[in-house]
């Protein structure tokens, strides 16, 4: 058979020469007719487990066709420095969203504050506290 | 202990990696997607890290030179790495094939050496274990997602591994030393290892629906732990050597 390495170590009429030896090897006017195309994968939302028991926090993207190939790339994406103890990936056509349009829906809610779970606790102390210093 | 023995077995691991490290680093920016260039890229990165740790051994404990100068000053001659490590990088089923291959080789290696009477590499050896976990699932991963894909990415795979295969094999030749390591406990030697790789290899290839290749012992590539290497081990140390050479004796 051919040898994989025959496209590599030669490629005469370059037209493209780089500092970088990769660039070189890259074989660019292949790229430029068409020869590789690009087909598009899905993308898989990652979540990062710092610690057991801690939960899970949206991390970023992957593209992957399979669950078991957007872990493997989740592991590297994001889970290279600091510490990981899990990686969660979910299809994002499974994450269900509100549309944008209804984004209305959770316009007052910073202004319910007595929602907050210290308010009722510290409200007098701090009332006191800016009475005290005119704030 | 006897200490060639030993050097033998360190040089041979540390040079497999540092050149196979440099090799698959020759993917970084130019990998087939975002996310595989940098998983291949820090996968390289981690095998320069063991080379790095290896030499370290070779120094610390044998008295040889520093890490720096084993990696980048050494000839042709002086190294000891498998030819297969030293093949360009193709296209990218053969650089996969060439991971799985290697990588599967690596992680019983090291399996191996985490009862070695030597204790700096049994220490080493339970501390890369889950990093070569990663690097054969990684591996693993691709070759059955490739083996199923399309009718071409099967034929690449089974292509690249019919001939990277007497290759891989040559990564289990013996050295002189073969009975002094297994006598003194230091690694069970490279008969064995083989034969636990084969037996690994070909279940995960099987099961992905690729046919192992059969190879004649005649047609195994021998060479490169004695010192003899393709012809592009050389192209690819003066490459790595470039900016050294030009002060070996400058501080990073």
């Amino acid at each position: 058979m051919k040898s994989n390495t025959d496209n590599i170590t030669s490629s005469p009429r370059h037209p493209i020469t780089s500092l970088d030896p990769r660039i070189n090897r890259l074989d660019l006017k292949r790229v430029a007719e068409g020869e590789q195309t690009a087909s598009h994968l899905v993308t898989w939302e990652v979540f990062h487990q710092e610690k057991r028991g801690k939960q899970p926090t949206h991390a970023g993207i992957v593209h992957a066709s399979t669950p078991e190939m957007a872990l493997m790339f989740a592991k590297e994406q994001y889970a290279r420095r600091g510490k990981t103890t899990n990686l969660w990936v979910v299809k994002t056509s499974d994450v269900y969203t509100f549309s944008s349009e209804d984004e209305e829906i959770f316009e007052t809610t910073p202004e319910k504050t007595f929602r907050d779970p210290g308010f009722y606790k510290v409200r007098e102390r701090i009332e006191a506290y800016q009475a005290k210093n005119k704030i | 202990m006897n200490t060639e023995a030993i050097k033998d077995l360190l040089y041979k691991m540390a040079d497999d990696a540092l050149v196979i490290g440099h090799r698959n680093s020759e993917w970084t920016g130019i990998g087939p997607m975002l996310e595989e260039d940098l998983a291949f890229s820090s996968m390289a990165q981690d095998k320069v890290g063991h080379s790095q740790a290896l030499y370290q051994i070779i120094h610390t404990v044998f008295g040889e030179r520093e890490p720096d100068v084993l990696a980048f000053q050494r000839s042709e001659k002086e190294f000891k790495c498998c030819q297969l490590v030293e093949l360009p990088i193709g296209e990218y089923d053969f650089s996969l094939i060439r991971h799985f291959l290697f990588d599967h080789a690596e992680a019983l290696r090291y399996e191996m050496l985490t009862t070695s009477t030597l204790m700096p590499l049994a220490q080493l050896a339970k501390k890369v274990r889950g990093e070569i976990k990663y690097h054969v699932m990684h591996a693993d991963t691709f070759l059955k997602q490739l083996a199923n894909g399309s009718e071409e990415s099967k034929a690449r795979m089974q292509a690249s591994l019919n001939y990277a295969m007497p290759y891989a094999l040559g990564i289990f030749e013996k050295s002189a030393f073969e009975d002094t390591l297994i006598g003194e406990g230091v690694f069970g030697g490279e008969e064995k290892l083989q034969h636990l790789w084969l037996e690994k290899v070909t279940g995960i290839v099987t099961t992905a629906g690729l046919q192992m290749p059969q190879v004649d012992e005649a047609k195994i590539i021998y060479g490169g732990r004695k010192g003899f290497h393709s012809e592009y081990l050389k192209s690819l140390l003066d490459e790595m050597t470039e900016v050294t050479r030009i002060d070996p004796s400058a501080e990073w």
